[in-house]
């Protein structure tokens, strides 16, 4: 046989491919579960307890330090949100600390002219950076108390959320205070606070091993909740009956998964919801009982118009959340008229398909898990969606019970421990509690040591976040601090907030302090940047979306002169609050001085020291009963505060985290994962909350104590449309999101080189079919153009979403595509809580 | 006889590996373009002009130095450094002046390569919530797909192991090019070169 050339070829690649075979390159170990923080593995003298950085799951992260340097991460396997489990960023999120380009310096605004870049700053003494702070942040309070404001983070730790609250309501008696969390979980909080008048879900994370049939709504947890899905997927397929309906407004990673799935014009899964209440009550199918022991109904405020307008609070929304007593009947009334017909009409979705759903809640035999994150929260009608699903849940008695239960699962690390649990909100105390209450108030003066009737200049709720911005815009903000967040990348019609618009103007003429680990798109807009301690640099605590309190041991130093956000707070304290008394006393020293080392004019060296003194003290609003002072154990009692009760603070470490309420049994701190039930409190059951406050042996052993008249409502809201309809100018809805690589504006995971190469760059999602009549190829930069501003993006024809047409899907992840530059700041008249998911826009071939 | 002849090429083959050694050339099988005929005859049909490099609009087509051997000058891709994006219109093909890279009218027309998952290596294979390479893949739920089954040592948790579909895959590369892991990358795109030999 002779060797043709192309025989030889082929031979020589044959060859090749065996030659490779046997001699394998060298290959590194195995790399486990365990990641090698700089690419070798180094074994680490000792592992942490920590959580991860990133989403409301709250993953347990072993961190494993050798020299005091972080070398190495690991899931922690004792984490009982987590199991050892972590996504691909909580795989890798050791590595966001070392970033090359850490903010280590105070840096101070030179050129004023070069705001809305990174120049125009120089390097400063930290010294000069919280005088000149503390002196611009009191002229300006001076001048005018509402014209300074805060803006804190559902990323911010437990006691750094804390004593920013402390400082900003109690030290400058000011509500100008608000959360990013607003951009993420007001309208679950107002959903909580208006059907429930409690924080927070009653459920936890095992109902997702015990359901029988999980509802997404608005929820891509496949991406955004990693770790939870694959636990919602292991029930599903070592149960073949399990179900999984995804009602969506875009084919996601969670619908493949799903067995149904319902893709629903924007903004009608209020009357898909509606439809399921109709049918239960059309049909009979709901829990007579269950509503004779434990509901009332209820009917708000209609026809809310939309937040286009700055004055839209104290006009068009002023009576947005008032709502007043109905019948049964009424409410019948009210819902009949949303058929099936009716709601696939509006939404879109086949009739059948929303009748087979409403079936699964009308069998009283089937445990239900509704399951939402920002799809129904950032809403112009967020509140309402969320009392819609509370109501199919409260009408069928799906609730409380293991597996059975609405849960609205958390964005952030700390979004429920930090913004919410200690209500870094314009309207919020800690544990709960509000501005407006007397009693509220009365009871924080008395754990704060303040004289009766000190707080009671803050009755009134300040700026919310897109007032806030509104008015920082306007001018009337003239000082703004902001924490663990990154408004400039993230705020919606961000042309405005960036100081383009006419009347943004104010952004560039105010003065701004941003505390950072990075530069960002907010920084470009600083004129102080505080270079911060970030995750692990400093010892903290989250609480994640199934009320699970976990701590973070400091496992290195923080880089060059970075500093933990409670000491820069703190600092800026000491000078704000100079010379300021409160009864005969120095206001610092009332506020402040347990953490404050006298002899050294410092923060107490210790932070470990500093956490468990901020948290007694904290968690004293929670445990009234262990009070000497009569009085606090009295109105404790009243307000019920044991309901959100805190364990002390070693138990976290200990335990790797514990749900509330903690109630020590036989010397034990015990965990509650199922609210208002009643039940052996070792076995997860809320036994002593159900006892103290509420009748045991009730239907279904439970007793909704904390809900007024022990109800709650299931109020009627009808389906409003969209502040922004698409239209034959802007014809595609635009919708906005994430990518299960990145965490929120990319500031932390771009930097990680793994992520990075994973998802590289933001994409527009588009239906091929709205693509060939655009004549747009895969991969072409499009225009994305709304009436606020315009972005460029690469389209995708075939990629991880799948949008129907119509509407097109850019996550927010990359600060070169700000897509924020084309979203609507219109919010939730409730909740206060802007819509990302919809409005009008068209695409252009760029 | 047929094993002698086989036996004969597989000498011949490793003479040839050999000298090409030998040549330090250090040779190794290389992604080509999309629509790159059988290796032996793209070989004989590419006429080294570089006009599928400049046209691709990623700049994921280079061009083959010493190190290809015989190769040198024909165009290769990289995956893991850049890949091939799929361009709906092919511009490396439509440019290609002799039939070297030819005959693709769709993505499913392509045949590359097949990507290949390193399981010992895969984090997804241990529970660990990934699957980068599915989600980017260009043709998920039909090159990629997941095979999910409860973690055998967590019953409450769920393993999401990407697996490739041979017949779909088309060896663009961008599951090599995302991978997350490093030494070894958990997914390689192996080329389609020896295809049809036996």
């Amino acid at each position: 046989m002779e060797l043709s050339r192309r025989t030889l070829l082929k031979a020589t690649a044959i060859s090749m491919t065996m030659a490779v075979a046997g001699c394998k390159k060298k290959e590194a170990k195995p790399s486990g579960t365990e990641v090698a923080i700089a690419g070798e593995s180094t074994e680490p003298d000792e592992w942490k307890s920590t959580v991860c950085r990133f989403c409301g799951t709250g993953c347990g992260v072993l961190v494993g330090i050798k020299d005091g340097k972080v070398v190495a991460t690991k899931g922690d396997p004792d984490n009982r949100s987590s199991r050892g489990l972590n996504c691909i960023k909580g795989f890798y999120v050791g590595k966001i600390l070392f970033g090359k380009d850490r903010l280590t310096k105070p840096l101070i605004r030179e050129d004023k002219s070069k705001k809305g870049t990174m120049e125009g700053f120089r390097e400063a003494s930290w010294e000069e950076a919280l005088d000149l702070v503390a002196k611009k942040l009191k002229e300006n309070y001076e001048k005018d108390p509402k014209s300074i404001a805060f803006w804190g983070s559902g990323q911010q730790t437990i006691m750094d959320g804390y004593v920013s609250v402390k400082l900003w309501k109690a030290g400058l008696l000011n509500n100008n205070i608000d959360p990013n969390a607003r951009l993420c979980m007001a309208s679950a909080v107002t959903g909580f606070m208006s059907t429930f008048q409690s924080d927070e879900p009653m459920g936890s994370y095992k109902d997702l091993d015990e359901a029988d049939v999980f509802v997404t709504w608005g929820a891509n947890m496949a991406e955004m909740h990693p770790v939870l899905f694959s636990r919602l997927t292991a029930r599903k397929i070592a149960n073949p009956g399990v179900k999984l309906y995804d009602i969506t407004t875009r084919h996601s990673r969670t619908s493949e998964v799903a067995d149904s799935v319902l893709v629903f014009r924007p903004q009608s899964d209020l009357a898909i919801a509606n439809a399921i209440a109709n049918y239960l009550i059309q049909n009979k199918k709901y829990d007579q009982k269950f509503i004779d022991e434990h509901l009332q109904f209820k009917a708000g405020t209609e026809n809310l118009g939309h937040s286009f307008k700055d004055d839209y609070d104290v006009t068009d929304g002023k009576d947005a959340d008032k709502v007043w007593n109905i019948t049964f009947e009424e409410y019948k009334q009210s819902v009949s008229t949303y058929t099936f017909e009716k709601a696939a009409e509006i939404s879109g979705v086949p009739a059948a398909d929303i009748e087979t759903l409403a079936k699964e809640f009308g069998d009283p035999d089937k445990k239900i898990m509704s399951l939402w994150t920002m799809g129904m929260n950032q809403h112009t009608r967020g509140t309402w969606i969320n009392n819609l699903v509370y109501n199919i849940h409260l009408l069928t008695g799906k609730i409380s019970k293991p597996g059975n239960g609405p849960f609205s699962l958390t964005g952030q690390p700390s979004a429920c421990g930090t913004a919410r649990e200690v209500g870094v909100f314009s309207h919020r105390l800690p544990s709960d509690m509000v501005v407006s209450n007397p009693e509220h108030r009365r009871y924080t003066e008395m754990i704060w040591n303040l004289p009766a009737g000190y707080l009671d200049p803050i009755e009134k709720p300040g700026f919310h976040t897109v007032k806030m911005f509104r008015e920082l815009g306007k001018g009337n903000v003239k000082f703004l601090w902001s924490m663990s967040n990154n408004w400039g990348q993230t705020m919606p019609k961000l042309n405005r907030y960036r100081g383009k618009d006419a009347d943004g103007k104010g952004v560039l003429d105010g003065f701004i302090v941003v505390s950072e680990v990075y530069p960002t798109k907010s920084t470009e807009l600083a004129d102080v940047v505080f270079p911060a301690a970030m995750w692990v640099e400093r010892e903290g605590q989250f609480g994640n979306a199934e009320r699970r309190t976990s701590v973070f041991e400091k496992c290195t130093e923080p880089p060059g002169e970075a500093k933990w956000d409670i000491w820069t707070l703190v600092q800026v304290a000491k000078r704000v609050l100079d010379g300021k008394m409160i009864g005969n006393k120095a206001a610092f020293d009332v506020l402040f001085g347990n953490i404050w080392d006298y002899d050294k004019n410092d923060l107490l060296e210790d932070g470990h020291e500093v956490n468990s003194r901020l948290w007694a003290e904290y968690r004293s609003f929670t445990n009234p009963h262990e009070s000497t002072n009569k009085e606090i154990q009295e109105l404790g009692k009243k307000l019920k505060l044991k309901a959100k009760q805190m364990a002390p603070y070693e138990e976290y470490f200990k335990q790797h985290g514990i749900c509330w309420p903690v109630r020590e049994v036989n010397g034990k701190w015990v965990e509650t994962n199922w609210r208002y039930v009643h039940g052996k409190q070792e076995e997860g059951y809320d036994q002593y909350g159900v006892e103290e406050f509420g009748t045991v042996g009730k239907y279904k052993d439970i007793d909704f104590y904390k809900s007024d008249d022990h109800r709650p409502s299931v109020i009627f809201r009808p389906f409003e449309d969209a502040a922004e309809i698409p239209d034959a100018e802007y014809p595609f809805w635009l919708c906005t999101g994430r990518v299960l690589e990145h965490w929120h504006s990319g500031s932390m995971t771009r930097r990680v080189p793994e992520l990075h190469r994973a998802v590289p760059e933001a994409f527009c999602e588009v239906h091929p079919e709205d693509a060939k009549a655009l004549g747009i190829q895969n991969g072409d930069l499009v225009k994305v153009v709304s009436r606020r501003g315009e972005v460029q993006v690469k389209a995708t024809t075939k990629g991880r979403g799948n949008p129907p047409k119509g509407l097109i899907y850019v996550p927010f992840f990359a600060e070169e595509t700000l897509i924020n530059l084309v979203t609507l700041d219109c919010y939730c008249p409730i909740s206060k809580q802007p819509d990302y998911k919809k409005c009008a826009v068209k695409i252009v071939k760029a | 006889m047929k094993g002698t002849g086989l036996f004969k090429i597989l000498i011949g083959g490793l003479a040839a590996y050999e000298l090409l050694g030998m040549m330090k050339a250090g040779n190794k099988t290389v992604l080509r373009p999309p629509g790159a005929v059988d290796e032996d005859e793209f070989l004989a049909l590419c006429i080294r002009c570089g006009k599928c490099n400049q046209a691709c609009p990623y700049d994921s087509i280079k061009m083959g130095k010493e190190n290809l051997g015989f190769g040198i000058g024909t165009p290769y891709i990289d995956a893991r450094d850049n890949p091939c994006r799929l361009c709906d219109d092919y511009p490396c093909v439509n440019v290609c002046p002799t039939d070297a890279l030819t005959g693709i009218n769709n993505v499913y027309d392509v045949e590359m390569g097949l990507a290949v998952i390193d399981t010992k290596h895969c984090i997804a294979y241990q529970g660990m919530r990934c699957e980068v390479c599915y989600r980017e893949c260009p043709l998920i739920d039909e090159a990629i797909k997941l095979n999910i089954y409860v973690k055998p040592d967590d019953p409450t948790h769920a393993v999401f192991a990407p697996i490739i579909d041979p017949e779909k895959c088309v060896g663009c590369g961008i599951c090599e090019e995302r991978c997350v892991i490093e030494n070894p990358v958990a997914i390689r795109v192996k080329p389609r070169v020896i295809k049809g030999i036996f």
